[in-house]
């Protein structure tokens, strides 16, 4: 049994994903008070190239084939082994389309606590996850002896998990990867030919609140006035309301336009962590207590519905003059 | 082919949402209980599947307020079976004891195929799919987009960040966490819903004793600070819109 927080690194076709230098950050917090190190964890192919900049005290290494690209089945066997072997005080999953694949199955077959969606540690030991949209937070201690723990990003700046140090480096054994349920078979890349939104300087966002694909032409109106392009969160896209080129969130793209205007958008994590780069963030939304005015710089309480036009008038009334 | 559906209830996040008396839980009293909106993509998924290759489709769900119009509801787009497990599940639970009340139902059906959606929005214990397959032991591949039948396995589209997709192959029995069906959620009428509830039954069975090990432990909940809270702009549409054009002058985008 160790004290040590492990980090499982997320990447992607060659690159880290932000959301792994966040949880290192906080596993550097977490680890103040445990008497532990933070120990990064890379599954890959040669991956090693990737850990230069991890701020972690040590990195484990696991180097196959079979590890190349993430499939649930290989990263759980790979992954169950060490937590059993180690027995660390807690490891880190990004609550990504990765990190979720690997931390609920492992709560079971291993028998160990999960928190999921969490957001902050303090070296205490104590946890705030967020749930409900990120309207509500909820703390509590992190279980022991060992936890698996889900975050999601906003609580620490990627920056904070970075070194100019290059953690040193163990090998881990990777296990018989035979018998495998789950195969890669290829990607398929992002539909091109649409305007790219994340180098778009103004963007009109719309959420749920438009109610329906007829009223998107009043948020084409505003952006043709304003010279910008409009975008959406995921129900939006899901319904087939906008192209999903067009899908600003976790699973789109993210994006920091000069102007971040919203029409009916709450504000749910999955869509915050995607437009914290944006200059400014001005949101209109009916629910006082939407998350959106939290990171907003301006708002407005009102129905998209009486605005949009009227205001649509003035931009074009100022632009004229 | 055999699918399973499983489908929970979770908190309208559109009405206000308070912390009850002990301080460490929402109160349930003043909750409106929703579909979760990624169970309605895994019930339309389910549904399109057996429209091009097949099967009977069975939803599962854990017996709470609302449920059986729920259930009624995916009966009318094309359900065949509707199973409410029974326990006490009034006070909120969370998933792992979810996952193990409906893992000893799905395993009595025999599935091919179980379909959830990815995530629930008061989800802090894992989410429920990942966590059914551990306990029925078949693989899981969530955040999906697309799911095919291929023989004795299913192909996916995986989502990843920037739009990218991975397409997989998994092998069956398997648990599937959807994040978007291939075609958004059917509408059904109410009148046709109505006339689904005369002829369609709901099977009741009872779930094991609730078993919330693996689950934290909370000792706060609250609603998050808003120190950093946005400029509110105030008046009617027309001064509110002569305020927000000076703000665009001011950005330089005007």
């Amino acid at each position: 049994m160790t004290q040590d927080i492990y980090v499982v690194i997320e990447h992607l076709r060659g690159q880290v994903a932000e959301i792994s230098y966040v949880m290192l950050a906080a596993a550097q917090e977490l680890a103040k008070g445990q008497n532990g190190k933070v120990v990064a964890v890379l599954l890959g192919k040669n991956a090693q190239g990737l850990a230069g900049n991890l701020a972690a005290d040590r990195l484990i290494s696991f180097d196959h084939p079979g590890l190349a690209d993430f499939t649930s089945d290989a990263y759980q066997k790979v992954l169950a082994g060490l937590i059993q072997k180690d027995q660390p005080r807690a490891v880190f999953f990004g609550s990504t389309s990765i990190g979720t694949d690997l931390a609920s199955v492992l709560s079971i077959r291993l028998g160990l606590p999960l928190v999921s969606s969490c957001r902050l540690f303090t070296p205490e030991g104590k946890y705030v996850s967020q749930i409900c949209g990120g309207k509500i937070m909820a703390e509590g201690e992190l279980p022991g002896p060992t936890s698996l723990v889900t975050m999601v990003p906003g609580g620490y700046k990627p920056e904070q998990g970075q070194s100019n140090q290059s953690p040193a480096v163990t090998q881990g054994e990777v296990p018989s990867l035979d018998s495998l349920r789950v195969s890669l078979k290829g990607y398929i890349e992002p539909a091109a030919g649409d305007v790219d939104i994340a180098k778009e300087p103004i963007l009109i966002s719309v959420g749920r609140g438009i109610q329906n694909k007829d009223n998107i032409s009043l948020a084409e109106d505003l952006a043709s006035a304003l010279g910008g392009v409009v975008t959406g969160s995921r129900p939006v896209i899901d319904q087939g309301w906008l192209a999903s080129s067009r899908l600003v969130g976790k699973s789109g793209k993210q994006v920091k336009p000069k102007i971040y205007f919203t029409l009916g958008i709450s504000g749910a994590p999955e869509h915050a962590e995607a437009i914290m780069g944006s200059n400014a963030i001005i949101a209109v939304n009916t629910d006082p207590a939407a998350p959106i005015f939290n990171i907003a710089k301006y708002g407005v309480e009102m129905d998209l519905f009486d605005l949009v036009e009227v205001l649509t008038e003035k931009v074009k009334a100022a632009k004229a003059s | 082919m055999n699918i399973i559906i499983l489908v929970k209830l979770v908190p309208d996040l559109v009405e206000e949402l308070t912390v009850d008396a002990s301080g460490a839980a929402l109160d349930m009293a003043w909750l409106r209980l929703i579909i979760n909106e990624f169970d309605d993509h895994a019930i339309e998924q389910g549904i399109l599947l057996k429209e091009r290759g097949g099967g009977q489709v069975t939803i599962v769900a854990p017996d709470v307020e609302g449920i059986d119009d729920v259930l009624f509801t995916a009966a009318a787009k094309g359900a065949d079976h509707l199973i409410k497990v029974k326990g006490d599940f009034s006070a909120g639970v969370n998933n792992h004891a979810l996952a193990r009340a409906l893992a000893t139902v799905v395993k009595g059906l025999q599935p091919d195929l179980v379909l959830t959606g990815v995530q629930a929005n008061n989800d802090i214990d894992g989410a429920l799919g990942p966590l059914l397959a551990g306990l029925l032991e078949m693989p899981y591949v969530g955040y999906l987009s697309g799911v095919a039948i291929d023989g004795a396995k299913t192909k996916v589209r995986k989502e990843y960040p920037g739009g990218l997709i991975a397409e997989m192959e998994v092998t069956l029995p398997a648990v599937l966490g959807v994040q978007a069906a291939e075609q958004p959620p059917r509408y059904v009428a109410v009148s046709k819903v109505r006339q689904v509830m005369k002829t369609s039954t709901i099977e009741e069975q009872s779930a094991s004793p609730l078993d919330p090990s693996g689950g934290p432990k909370i000792s706060r909940m609250f609603q998050p600070e808003t120190g950093g809270r946005a400029t509110m702009l105030t008046g009617t549409a027309d001064e509110v819109s002569t305020q927000l054009v000076g703000i665009f002058k001011e950005l330089g985008v005007l």
